[in-house]
């Protein structure tokens, strides 16, 4: 092993430790705010990249009926109640929850998104991924709201087989690419960067610094920084937990969706790789002790580059290998940080 | 999907329930979901255009999927022999689901037809395997076809990257074994998995060796993955993939980059390149033609092929059974097994069958072609 052997693999380290990173922060968010260990975050990523892969192949994804369906759900649970609270809560039940997904279905199906510019088609498959965050935590999540941990964890194992079964439905059991955002590549001492990576990097550096603004500067933010603290005390605020919990799944899609696209040009996404990508995201959530978020994105980081340098030694236990480090990282915890009781 | 696969069975569960019990029962067992989704569902889609009767009775085919998982495959089998009383098994997609389900056909005494590649399945025919047979190629004739391939070419050293499961490792074993006989240098030896966004580490090493061929053992879309590492960091030696990759998918997916590749497959694949004098043309053809009808051009794989040949092997051997039995007697199930292994010249369309108690595949070198990518298609090598 040369030093361009490890600048190499170094690279590629950072680059999928860039999507695990992002991945893990959208899991320490999404329990923070409503204690759920959201397993479904990778089916978004899945769900992203082969979204994106059918408008190219020039089919209307499978993601677009769900879309529709779960709206039609949501609409039929709410509207009894948003009828009591008055007619403007029930036209923007209607609106997001029907007419959104129609406009949307009627743009893919009527406009050939086949022949549009890249960034018009990424901006359609978030349209249609991003919503299905809320949608879900509407129907699964709020109204177990309260109940225990280990109930909202099977929940979301529930939901995660039910949409990695969806999406073998929708897209089929083999993989799509899509084709990259720049072909540019920069040539820096032997070492070969790819117009792609810098992409990933870039872009997951973007994120997390909008997410930290978004944290630290926005009402919304704080309100979701404050239910993360103390639900109740965030209720006794004002702040309502329904509003955050629905909040903070629409950051997951997000994040989740835009992993997806990402990586699609690098790799090949199947209906199920969203798992796998999203565990080593976990795994470096827990590096983080599900609560701290640099401590998160650099336990990611670490998943990615243990992942390319072990696939060059022992490339058979690679995940052998990956999966193992909990291992010592839980030891270290349960030794470093005293146990709290959850409240229930 | 499961609850389609599950009111699909009860619709065909009442057929059975109302039909007479002289009906011959096939129980499919399919690994329509899960990782070898990709063979399951080509398998599964065939057996709707199978004949509905075989020499004047009627058959039904009691489709379950095992989730790609050989306990559900275990669990399906038992269901099948004890509630659907059936008189054969066809399945399961793959190796260790088909092998965990030989102890229970041999238990109920029941022929089964395996469409699943490993030789282990059906060799040796001992007490237990005497009631199996399988379809696919075993992987040692394929490798066979590699290695000839390769010192012909002149390729001295080759490097070996696989999926990290029962496929990888099968494929390298014969693979080194052949290779060993044949001098063929194996510089190096690496795994990866079927959901690996990178496989850079690997290739790195594999470039580092410096080998003459790279040969990739993994099956469908996700073999694509190491081809493209290796042509994006400048890999400039031949490139060799398994029968595993035989889809339109994988062409899709690995696009310019897989030009020249070459592989060893069963004719059906080219079934329209085939001259016009080999008689698993015909039959290779007939199948693509039906498939494609019902699913669209272009989506006919080897993998539902190799359902459509268990077909052709029961088509051949029920009609003999049936002059020394009833269906649904144990007498039956023994003589449909004799039947299947007294097959002689059947040729199906992955080749042509001569069973013997000895040799439950019964297929020759007719049964592979070697083919490369050429415009992002398959072309048959002669």
């Amino acid at each position: 092993m040369d030093l361009q052997i490890a600048l190499l693999l170094g690279q590629d380290g950072i680059v999928n430790g860039a999507i695990y990173a992002l991945l893990a922060l959208a899991l320490v968010l999404v329990f923070a705010v409503t204690r759920v260990i959201f397993i479904p975050q990778g089916e978004f990523v899945a769900y992203g990249a082969l979204t994106l892969a059918s408008f190219q192949a020039g089919h209307a994804p499978g993601t677009l009926w769900l879309l529709l369906a779960l709206g039609v759900a949501v609409t039929l649970i709410d509207a009894p109640a948003s009828l009591r609270l008055g007619k403007g809560r029930l036209a923007r039940l209607l609106g997001w929850q029907i007419v959104y997904p129609f406009v949307i279905a009627a743009l893919v199906l009527g406009a050939e998104p086949k022949d549009w510019p890249m960034l018009l088609q990424v901006a359609l498959a978030l349209a249609i991924v991003v919503p299905l965050g809320p949608q879900l935590y509407r129907l699964a999540y709020q109204p177990i709201a309260e109940a225990s941990v280990l109930v909202l964890l099977i929940v979301s194992v529930a939901v995660h087989l039910a949409l990695v079964g969806l999406g073998l439905l929708f897209f089929g059991a083999e993989g799509s690419r899509t084709p990259a955002f720049s072909d540019a590549s920069i040539d820096i001492g032997g070492l070969t960067i790819t117009g792609q990576s810098l992409w990933v990097v870039g872009a997951s550096a973007v994120l997390i610094v909008a997410l930290y603004f978004f944290f630290e500067r926005s009402l919304y933010g704080k309100a979701l920084r404050a239910t993360a603290v103390n639900r109740a005390g965030a209720r006794l605020m004002g702040i309502s937990t329904t509003l955050a919990g629905k909040l903070t799944f629409l950051l997951a899609a997000t994040i989740g969706a835009l992993s997806g696209i990402l990586i699609a040009p690098i790799t090949t996404v199947y209906y199920d790789t969203g798992f796998l990508i999203g565990l080593k995201g976990f795994v470096g959530a827990i590096v983080g002790g599900l609560a701290s978020y640099p401590v998160a994105a650099a336990g990611a980081v670490l998943v990615g580059l243990l992942e390319s340098f072990s696939s060059f030694w022992a490339s058979a236990f690679k995940e052998v290998i990956v999966f193992t480090l909990i291992i010592p990282v839980l030891v270290w915890r349960s030794l470093t940080t005293h146990h709290v009781e959850e409240d229930e | 999907m499961k609850l389609k696969m599950k009111s699909l069975l009860a619709v065909m569960l009442v057929g059975v329930a109302g039909a007479a019990f002289a009906d011959i029962n096939v129980g499919v067992v399919v690994s329509a979901t899960g990782p070898a989704a990709s063979l399951g569902i080509p398998e599964k889609n065939t057996f709707a255009l199978m004949p509905t009767s075989i020499g004047g009775e009627k058959i039904n085919y009691i489709i379950l999927d095992d989730e790609t998982n050989p306990t559900t495959a275990v669990k399906n089998t038992r269901k099948h022999l004890t509630e659907n009383k059936v008189d054969v098994i066809v399945g399961s997609s793959i190796t260790p689901n088909s092998l965990a389900m030989v102890d229970v056909v041999a238990e109920a005494e029941t022929p089964m037809i395996a469409m699943a590649a490993s030789a282990a399945i059906v060799d040796p025919v001992d007490a237990k395997r005497k009631w199996v047979f399988k379809t696919p190629q075993n992987d040692v004739q394929m490798s066979t076809a590699i290695i000839e391939h390769m010192t012909t070419a002149g390729i001295k050293s080759v490097a070996f990257i696989g999926f990290a499961d029962a496929y990888g490792e099968g494929w390298y074993r014969e693979f080194s074994k052949i290779a060993e006989a044949r001098k063929l240098q194996i510089v190096a030896n690496e795994r990866y998995n079927r959901a690996d966004t990178s496989v850079t580490g690997q290739v790195l090493k594999i470039i580092a060796a410096k080998p003459d061929a790279v040969l990739v053992a993994g099956a469908g879309t996700p073999a694509a993955l190491p081809q493209k590492t290796l042509k994006e960091k400048g890999y400039k030696g031949a490139y060799y993939q398994t029968h595993g990759v035989a889809n339109k998918d994988f062409l899709r997916v690995c696009g310019k980059d897989c030009e020249g590749t070459l592989l060893p497959a069963g004719p059906v694949l080219v079934a329209a390149q085939l001259p016009a004098d080999n008689p698993i043309k015909k039959v290779a053809s007939d199948y693509v033609a039906k498939y494609e009808a019902a699913h669209g051009k272009g989506n006919a794989s080897t993998f539902g092929a190799h359902a459509w040949d268990a077909g052709i092997l029961l088509q051949n051997a029920i009609p003999v059974a049936l002059k020394k039995a009833k269906p649904g007697s144990k007498e039956f199930r023994v003589a449909l097994r004799d039947a299947l292994e007294g097959l002689k010249n059947v040729t199906v369309s992955h080749g042509i069958v001569n069973m013997s108690p000895t040799d439950h595949l019964g297929f020759d070198q007719r049964a592979r072609v070697m083919v490369r990518v050429e415009n992002g298609d398959w072309k048959l090598l002669k």
